[in-house]
């Protein structure tokens, strides 16, 4: 059995963002980090790996730097990593990317014991449309937002959260499942793993090596390929700045208790 | 794809147990909107079992006509005759624009059927409208520039950005829309709609999941969404215990008490109460931020709030950007105080 764990490099938009004058991230300033979601991906991975001994293999798509990233996911316990990456997959929106992952994966091989692991959705575009648009281009079942996972010979139980509370469902392999953060707590590396990560395999899969994929072509991939355009883009404005009550404790919520009552909202 | 083949405005209407989500109504009534300025109508798209008898409620809302896929297969929502289901109505019916609310329902679904039907999806839009693409044409491409297109206008990067996506090329714009964000409209006593009937067959296959159990949370508290008056607080609060404050306020106020993040994450309260980006995005007539710091993932929940009033001890705090009236201090001392003085400002 192997398991896939797509990962996603991400800016960390938790901390301070710096935005450019015509309102595109700043991504040079900002610190990189492995998106959240995805790391509660590759932690339910490894938690498989340590029942049943899968192979674990993380997967990204992205520019050369991210390598790094793989690096560390192998180096908490993955088996090895592969890297997407080529100027041909840039500028793509949600169907171009789950067009180009899933091409990767089929190059790479999903058998019918195999599982696919993705985070629910990315900090940066926050769209969570990748997960369930790879299930759908590899004809798989999927199940969204997993808070807890079990496994029995080639089914998977699944308790997926909803807004009001949950469903537990059963999924055959191969699926694929989306993590959220709740499912667990994300190990931390091992020394022995980062002192290992870069002996262990790791295979970059240019547009060369993918373009006799059936799923992959100039019109699915890379900006061509993206049914969506960015039509502008800019900073939310400030709203104007209210009104900082002033004095003690006692005067301030005075004149606010009076003020809400003059305006008639209380 | 001949892009002219596509008309209409549709709206996925989602229904949970036979009961019609409000996010559905809220659809149709920005769906109306979309649907005038294109001179079209707005069709909502009814899937489920036994679900027929809420179309009269679809067209109080302001569906002209409502499509109903009706299976035993559908009673749950799954992932794959959803798929099916809503995919093959785009198919036959070929609509121009297709709505779908941002819930855990239609953040599986809609993804699944963009893919399907090979087209764009712009995900969790604040604000949609009709409009040229590109806004200015380029010199000497004037025949180029696409007129009536669907600009879908949403929150990225953790709401530091905010982006306006088209779908010029391909047919339907597929945008999935936050609830609470989008009007529905006031019923429309005894409306009929035009009701279709279409079942494109079930058959099940290796991508249905079985559904073991369902569990609802037990709802303690009112809904947040619906909401007049919010009285929310955040990590500064302290305690679970310490939210007792709040709730007196919001008490003399007939408000709800709702929190931030950490405070769900400190277990503190349940997760149905949280404002932002990962919980609900509400918009009463006051918002009370109380020990909030106002992490833009916060403001993206609550900015639209009539009213904002912010009590923080950091005058620093980034909430004083967005607040109507602030108050730097002590919370526990300041909101005993407060109640205190809306009581008699109420006469209570």
């Amino acid at each position: 059995m192997r398991i896939y764990v797509c990962v996603k490099q991400v800016p960390d938009t938790s901390g301070k963002v710096a935005v450019n004058a015509n309102g595109t991230l700043d991504r040079a300033s900002m610190a990189t980090i492995t998106n959240p979601d995805d790391l509660a991906a590759v932690e339910a991975a490894l938690k498989l790996k340590d029942e049943t001994g899968a192979q674990v293999t993380v997967v990204s798509m992205g520019p050369p730097p991210a390598e790094g990233m793989l690096r560390e996911c192998i180096a908490m316990g993955a088996d090895d990593a592969v890297l997407i990456s080529g100027r041909e997959f840039g500028g793509s929106d949600t169907f171009a990317t789950s067009q180009i992952i899933a091409g990767g994966l089929s190059n790479l091989g999903v058998g019918p014991e195999d599982i696919i692991f993705c985070g629910r959705q990315a900090i940066d575009g926050d769209t969570a449309q990748v997960g369930p648009q790879i299930a759908e281009k590899l004809n798989i079942p999927q199940v969204t937002y997993a808070a807890e996972i079990h496994k029995n010979g080639n089914t998977l139980t699944v308790k997926r959260l909803l807004e009001d509370g949950y469903m537990t469902v059963e999924v055959s392999t191969p699926c694929l499942i989306t993590c959220v953060k709740e499912l667990n707590q994300p190990r931390y590396m091992t020394v022995k793993g980062i002192l290992e990560c870069y002996k262990k395999p790791f295979t970059v899969l240019d547009y060369e090596a993918l373009k006799d994929e059936p799923l992959i072509d100039p019109t699915t991939i890379g900006l061509k390929g993206s049914p969506t355009n960015i039509f502008r883009s800019f900073t939310p404005p400030q709203k104007g700045a209210g009104k900082m009550l002033q004095g003690s404790n006692e005067e301030m919520v005075k004149e606010l208790a009076e003020s809400l009552a003059k305006k008639h909202v209380i | 794809m001949s892009l002219e083949e596509y008309k209409g405005v549709f709206v996925f209407a989602q229904q949970v147990d036979n009961v019609l989500d409000g996010v559905a109504f809220e659809l149709l009534g920005k769906g109306k909107d979309l649907a005038k300025d294109l001179n079209t109508e707005v069709t909502a798209v009814l899937i489920g079992s036994g679900v027929k008898g809420l179309a009269d409620q679809l067209a109080e809302y302001g569906a002209d006509r409502v499509i109903v896929v009706d299976d035993p297969e559908l009673k749950e929502y799954r992932t794959e005759p959803y798929a099916h289901a809503l995919a093959s109505v785009i198919n036959e019916y070929k609509p121009e624009i297709m709505l779908v609310g941002a819930t855990a329902i239609g953040r599986d679904l809609g993804p699944t059927v963009s893919a399907r039907v090979k087209t764009g999806l712009t995900a969790d839009c604040t604000s949609l409208e009709i409009g040229d693409f590109p806004l200015v044409a380029a010199p000497g491409k004037e025949s180029e520039q696409k007129h009536n297109q669907l600009l879908m206008t949403r929150p990225a990067f953790g709401g530091n950005t905010i982006a306006t996506i088209a779908c010029p090329d391909n047919r339907p714009q597929m945008a999935t829309v936050r609830p609470g964000v989008m009007q529905k409209i006031a019923p429309i006593a005894s409306a009929k709609a035009n009701v279709v009937e279409f079942n494109p067959g079930f058959t099940p296959n290796n991508r249905y999941v079985e559904i073991l159990n369902i569990v609802k949370a037990v709802k303690s508290t009112a809904n947040i969404m619906e909401a007049k008056i919010l009285v929310s607080g955040g990590r500064g609060v302290g305690s679970k215990e310490n939210f007792k404050l709040l709730e007196d306020l919001a008490e003399v106020l007939g408000g709800t008490v709702s929190c931030s993040r950490a405070v769900v994450e400190n277990g503190w309260l349940p997760v149905d109460l949280q404002v932002g980006q990962t919980g609900k995005t509400v918009r009463p007539q006051i918002y009370f931020a109380i020990g909030i710091s106002g992490a833009i993932q916060h403001v993206a929940g609550m900015e639209d709030s009539d009213l904002i009033i912010a009590i923080n001890k950091d005058e620093d705090a980034p909430i004083f950007d967005v607040a109507d009236y602030g108050l730097v201090g002590d919370l526990n001392k300041i909101v005993p105080a407060l109640t205190a003085a809306l009581k008699a400002e109420l006469g209570k």
